[in-house]
């Protein structure tokens, strides 16, 4: 089984500040790592090499630092890693990164199979992988829970809210995992010291070009544009603070429940 | 992009009833419809919809195109994406909307590449600028900042975040035009072999949650509060810290990685507030907080707040709720 597993490095999240001044994540602020959701698509890829055997590929769009999450990557169990960077590259939004990621896995041709983290921390969207499906004619299955059997098809559980699906399908196939699908593993040292001298391939926009129009990378193949960013207020809040008037606080809460029929008489 | 015209709402069905953020959609789409002075359109997939398909004129929309069929009973991820994309390009609307529901997250991003525009998730707000175009709200970085987002291509595309937009009355007078399509029926390459109620997203439909947090010292309180969300009729959530040590289920976790919630009143009990936490939540009625620590975030966005100890506050709660019920 020939499996690609797509990663983003983000900023740690529970460390990283945002600039209120000038608009943008202060990526200085906090440790690049991959993206935590990743980690839950490179072990389903892991567990079904270890199955199967094959072949498994991390691919990541992003600037050159990005190379240190590939390394994490093949420290984690893959066998090669693709870095797609390029100045042209830069300032994507979901259609255009998923867009210059399926342009690489097209151009590194044989697959059978792709995972991806049902999202990003910092982007938080879920769009790249259905769209990566999309750009390459192939079916995915969103939000997998459970991966039950893999073989001659590929069988999973996804969470549809409210409902739960089993689904078949054959090969090619993309699927993006929940947390879960599994536990993910630490890398070993060993692993990690092997990681460190790994070659990994770079690719930018020229390579890239024999399968796809390179109008459609970075900012310029981006239709989405970020316009202007507010912090969230708290409009209309009552904002009544009760401190060490515990009995006060406990009337006029339960009369406000009351008064908004919340209390089953 | 002059000839573009309509906003229009997918409606999104499990076994023939409308998903109830389709509703919102309509509700949102109708104000956004009428201050551009275009219609509001809806398009449903679906097996026997018939009834369904009437739903949404009373919520608003003018007209539906309806794609009957039994392989569109259920989800079938390219099947409603051939048909509604072809339709897409045959009616041309300005703005193309869809519940951020797994299902709406699934196949908005398959439209918006087949159709090469922009995509924006998870929207909590939108509006339009004078240019008449559509300004898209979202929250970024786990709900610390909102981003406004603009398309350059059309339609505009957004998946929108359920219980957040209003929708408006069902009224059974409203009339529209139904047009019933021959849908294109191309190869599914998935198959449904099974299919079953999770029972998942009964916290999201209720209008009362009591939730914990780190406060709680053992994972046996969370009876506590289920006590007094019992009395209210109400459910029990928590935030994530809880979850992750498996005090309780993933299924009542409230917050960025976990369910946004709108009840009527959200009581949370020793939660802090992270940014992740408030994220799930901060579109709350009215919002209740119990903590220890005065500088909690929480209290921010409260409306009552009290600094106090949850294991003195939630029984006295109980207590007076009791007394008035009796």
């Amino acid at each position: 089984m020939r499996v690609v597993v797509p990663i983003k490095q983000v900023p740690d999240m529970a460390q990283v500040k945002f600039d209120t001044d000038r608009g943008i994540v202060d990526r200085s602020s906090a440790e690049a790592e991959i993206n935590p959701f990743d980690l839950y698509a490179l072990e389903a890829a892991v567990q079904i090499k270890q199955k199967l055997g094959g072949h498994i590929v991390a691919v990541s769009m992003g600037p050159e630092r990005a190379e240190s999450s590939l390394r994490d990557a093949l420290a984690r169990g893959a066998d090669s890693a693709l870095l797609l960077t390029d100045r042209q590259f830069a300032g994507a939004d979901t259609l255009a990164t998923s867009y210059c990621i399926a342009s690489a896995i097209r151009k590194y041709g044989d697959f059978d199979l792709i995972i991806c983290g049902e999202k990003t921390v910092d982007g938080d969207t879920g769009q790249v992988g259905p769209e990566i499906a999309e750009w390459l004619g192939i079916p995915h299955v969103a939000y997998v829970s459970e991966i039950r059997e893999v073989g001659a098809k590929l069988t999973v559980v996804c969470d549809m809210e409210g409902d739960t699906y089993t689904i078949e399908s054959g090969f090619p196939v993309l699927i993006t995992v929940t947390k879960d699908v599994n536990t993910p593993r630490l890398p070993s040292f060993r692993d990690k010291i092997k990681a460190r001298d790994a070659r990994i391939t770079t690719w930018g926009a020229e390579e890239l070009s024999t399968v796809a129009d390179k109008s459609k990378f970075g900012v310029r193949g981006s239709p989405t544009r970020v316009d202007k960013v507010t912090i969230p207020t708290e409009e209309g809040r009552r904002g009544k603070v009760f401190r060490d008037r515990v009995d006060a606080a406990v009337v006029e809460i339960v009369s406000a429940l009351e008064e908004m029929g919340g209390l089953r008489a | 992009m002059k000839d573009h015209t309509g906003v229009m709402v997918f409606a999104e069905q499990s076994e023939s009833q409308i998903h109830h953020v389709s509703f919102e959609l309509l509700g949102k789409g109708k104000e956004l419809a009428d201050r551009l002075g275009v219609p509001l359109y809806s398009v449903l997939l679906g097996g026997q919809v018939e009834e369904a398909t009437r739903e949404l004129i009373y919520y608003g929309a003018e007209t539906v195109w309806v794609f009957d069929h039994p392989v569109l009973k259920h989800f079938d991820l390219l099947n409603y994406k051939h048909n509604i994309v072809k339709l897409i390009k045959e009616v041309k609307p300005k703005i193309f909307l869809l519940g951020a529901t797994h299902l709406g997250r699934s196949l908005g991003p398959r439209i918006a590449a087949a159709l090469d525009t922009g995509l924006t998730a998870d929207c909590t707000g939108l509006d339009v600028d004078e240019q008449g175009n559509l300004i898209q709200i979202r929250p970024a970085f786990s709900g610390s900042i909102l981003a406004q987002i603009k398309t350059k291509t059309r339609p505009q595309m957004a998946t929108v975040r359920y219980k957040v937009m209003q929708s408006n009355r069902r009224d059974t007078n409203r009339t529209g035009e139904i047009v019933d399509r021959k849908p294109e029926i191309v190869p599914s390459l998935l198959s449904i072999v099974h299919r079953e109620k999770s029972g998942e997203g009964n916290i999201v439909e209720s209008e009362i949650i009591v939730s914990g947090g780190r406060g709680l010292k053992k994972a046996t309180d969370f009876e506590l509060l289920a006590e007094l969300a019992d009395l209210l009729g109400g459910a029990v959530g928590s935030s994530r810290p809880l979850v992750d040590d498996k005090w309780i289920g993933k299924e009542h976790q409230v917050g960025f990685s976990g369910h946004t919630v709108k009840p009527k009143v959200y009581i949370a009990c020793g939660i802090s507030g992270s940014p992740q936490h408030l994220a799930g939540m901060r579109f709350s009625d009215v919002i209740v907080a119990i903590n220890t620590d005065p500088s909690a975030p929480i209290f921010k966005i409260a409306d009552y707040g009290v600094i106090g100890d949850l294991y003195e506050v939630v029984p006295k709660l109980i207590n007076r709720i009791r007394g008035k019920n009796q």
